[in-house]
C-alpha cells in the first residue's frame, strides 16, 4: 500500500512537471473548458459536479486519486461504462488542466 | 346623493371588470422553460409567443424536469439538488418549495393529482409527496436484490394507482401500487437487463419500456399483465457494427409514439429505429446526424423531430414517417437541448442553451417565427402534459 502510494506520488510529480513544461492554456480556451465541463460533462456528472449518472467530481472525491489515471479516464473513457473518451475534443494538456482544477475545486462558468 | 350611488356602482363595476380582464385566464396555452444556469424558470405563452414572467430561486436546475397538476395551474419542478418546487403559473410565484432528497432526476404525478413522486439518484429511491402540501407520504429506498442502493431512473405514473421506475445499478423494474399511499405495495421485477438508463410508458399506458445501456435492446413490461414478466424487445438493434461513444444519454420520455409506430433513439449508434407499437418489432432504421437525445413526435404523429448529443448539438432533424426519410436538417444554433410542440403541433419551441434563447419554428414551413431571450435554457414543458398518461 505504502509503495503504491509512493509510486502514485512519483507518477503524479512526473505528471505535474510535464504539465509545468507545456505552455499554459490561454484564458479564452480556459473559459471554453469551464463551460464544457459544467455543461457537457455536467449532463452526466451534474452541473455542480456533485454527481448524476456518473460519480461526483468534487475535490473531496478526486484529490487523493492519481491525476494520471483521471487524465487517462477523460481522454480514453472507461470502456464498459457510460464514461466516453474525449480525446477527439481535448488535448492531453487540456485534460491535465481539467483534472488539476477538478482536484482543486472547479471554477464557475463565465 | 342620487347621482353618487350609480357613480360608485359604476366605479365598483369598472374595477370588477378590470380585474376580470387582467386576472382571469386559462393555462392551456402556457408552459415553462428551465433556465439551468440561474436556477430560474420563465412562464411562456404559446398564443402570443411571449414570456409572461420569470420566477427565481429554484436551486440547481441542471437536468430539471416538470410535472403539472391536473388543473394545469401548478408546475412541479424537480431539480438536481433534490429541490421540489411548486410554481403557480397564474400568480407567477413559488407556491411551495422543499429539499426532498439528495439528487433527483425526475418525477411524475398520479392520475388523480394527489401524489407527486420524485426519483432520486443519491441516495437512490423514490419519495412520494402530497401534491398540495408537499409533505412526505412515502419513502421507497431502492435497494436491489444485490443488497445495494441503486440510482432510480425512468419514473412514470401508470393506470391503476401505480408508479413504475427502474433501478439503474441493480437492473430491476419496480411497480409501486399506491392505493394506500402511505403503504406502497411493491412488485419487483429483477434481472431485467444491465443498466436501464431511462424508462417510458406508451401513450396508451399499457407498456413500460426501459432502455438498456449495458446490453442491447429494451426491457419491456406489459402493465396489463405483470405476471407475464419483463421481456426483451428490439435486441437485434444495436447488434450490428461498432458502438460509438455516447456523450449524452438519450431521454426516453420523448420516445415518440405515433399511434401505431414508436420511434426510438439508438444508443451508441447514429440512428433512430422505427418499431411497430403492438409487436415491438423493428420496421425500419434511419441514419441520422448523431446520437439522438430526444425524438419528439409532432401531435398527429406524421413527423418526428430529433435533437442530438455533443458534438452534434447544434443540429435538429425531422423524420417524415410515411416516407421514412429525413425531410429537413436545421442548424438553429449551439446547444439545442430540448424541443416541445404546442398542444396541436402548429409550433415547435427549441431551447438553445449556448445562444441564450428560445426559438419558435413553424413545423410546416420550417421558418423561424419567433425568438425569446432565456439564460441557458434547457427543458421546455407545455401544460398539455398535465393530461397525458405517465407524466
Ligand atoms: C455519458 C455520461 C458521461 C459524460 C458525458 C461524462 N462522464 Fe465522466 N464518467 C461517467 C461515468 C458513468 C463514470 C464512472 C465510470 C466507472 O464506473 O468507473 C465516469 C467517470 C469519470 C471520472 C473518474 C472519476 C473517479 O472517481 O474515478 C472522471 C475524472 C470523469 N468521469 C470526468 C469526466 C469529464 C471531465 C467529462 C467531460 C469532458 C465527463 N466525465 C463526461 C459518465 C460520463
Amino acid at each position: 500500500m505504502r509503495i503504491l502510494t509512493t509510486a502514485g506520488m512519483v507518477i503524479g510529480m512526473a505528471f505535474s512537471s510535464a504539465f509545468a513544461d507545456s505552455p499554459p492554456l490561454d484564458p479564452q480556451r480556459q473559459n471554453e473548458l469551464v463551460r464544457l465541463v459544467r455543461q457537457d460533462c455536467g449532463s452526466c456528472h451534474g452541473m455542480e459536479l456533485r454527481g448524476g449518472l456518473g460519480p461526483a467530481l468534487t475535490p473531496q472525491i478526486l484529490k487523493d486519486k492519481p491525476a494520471t489515471t483521471l487524465v487517462s479516464t477523460i481522454l480514453h473513457g472507461r470502456p464498459g461504462t457510460p464514461m466516453p473518451p474525449w480525446k477527439n475534443f481535448l488535448s492531453e494538456s487540456e485534460a491535465d488542466w481539467i483534472v488539476d482544477n477538478l482536484q482543486k475545486g472547479f471554477p464557475d462558468a463565465r | 346623493m342620487r347621482a353618487r350611488i350609480p357613480a360608485l356602482l359604476l366605479l365598483a363595476l369598472g374595477v370588477l371588470v378590470g380585474c376580470a380582464n387582467t386576472n382571469l385566464r386559462g393555462t392551456g396555452d402556457l408552459g415553462v422553460v428551465i433556465e439551468r444556469a440561474t436556477g430560474s424558470v420563465q412562464i411562456l405563452d404559446t398564443t402570443h409567443r411571449t414570456s409572461l414572467a420569470k420566477v427565481d430561486g429554484l436551486g440547481d436546475l441542471s437536468h430539471a424536469s416538470i410535472s403539472y397538476s391536473r388543473d394545469a395551474r401548478y408546475a412541479y419542478v424537480f431539480g438536481r439538488d433534490g429541490g421540489l418546487t411548486k410554481v403557480d403559473l397564474l400568480t407567477q410565484r413559488i407556491d411551495r418549495r422543499i429539499i426532498q432528497g439528495g439528487n433527483s432526476i425526475g418525477g411524475a404525478i398520479s392520475a388523480d393529482g394527489k401524489l407527486v413522486a420524485v426519483a432520486n439518484y443519491e441516495p437512490g429511491g423514490v419519495k412520494v409527496f402530497d401534491a398540495d402540501t408537499l409533505s412526505l407520504v412515502a419513502d421507497i429506498p431502492a435497494i436491489g436484490s444485490d443488497g445495494k442502493h441503486s440510482k432510480v431512473v425512468g419514473l412514470v405514473d401508470a393506470p391503476g394507482h401505480r408508479f413504475v421506475f427502474s433501478l439503474y445499478d441493480a437492473g430491476e423494474i419496480w411497480v409501486a401500487d399506491m392505493r394506500d399511499p402511505s403503504q406502497p405495495v411493491l412488485r419487483k421485477l429483477t434481472g431485467i437487463g444491465k443498466e436501464p438508463y431511462d424508462g417510458m410508458i406508451t401513450s396508451d399506458g399499457r407498456h413500460y419500456a426501459a432502455g438498456l445501456f449495458g446490453e442491447d435492446g429494451v426491457a419491456l413490461l406489459d402493465l396489463w399483465d405483470l405476471d407475464a414478466g419483463v421481456r426483451r424487445a428490439l435486441v437485434e438493434f444495436g447488434r450490428h457494427g461498432e458502438k460509438l461513444p455516447v456523450y449524452k444519454m438519450p431521454h426516453l420520455e420523448g420516445w415518440a409514439t405515433t399511434g401505431s409506430q414508436i420511434v426510438l433513439p439508438a444508443v451508441g449508434k447514429h440512428e433512430v429505429i422505427i418499431a411497430d407499437q403492438n409487436s415491438w418489432k423493428e420496421v425500419a432504421r434511419i441514419p441520422v446526424a448523431g446520437q439522438v437525445v430526444f425524438a419528439v413526435a409532432r401531435p398527429g404523429g406524421r413527423e418526428v423531430w430529433l435533437n442530438f448529443a455533443f458534438p452534434h448539438n447544434d443540429t435538429v432533424q425531422v423524420v417524415d414517417l410515411p416516407s421514412r426519410r429525413i425531410v429537413q436538417t436545421l442548424t438553429p444554433g449551439k446547444g439545442v437541448l430540448h424541443l416541445e410542440f404546442s398542444p396541436r403541433g402548429e409550433q415547435v419551441w427549441l431551447s438553445l442553451r449556448d445562444e441564450n434563447r428560445i426559438d419558435i419554428y413553424d413545423p410546416d414551413s420550417f421558418a423561424r417565427i419567433g425568438t425569446l431571450p432565456a439564460e441557458s435554457p434547457s427543458g421546455i414543458f407545455f401544460t398539455v402534459r398535465a393530461h397525458r398518461i405517465g407524466l
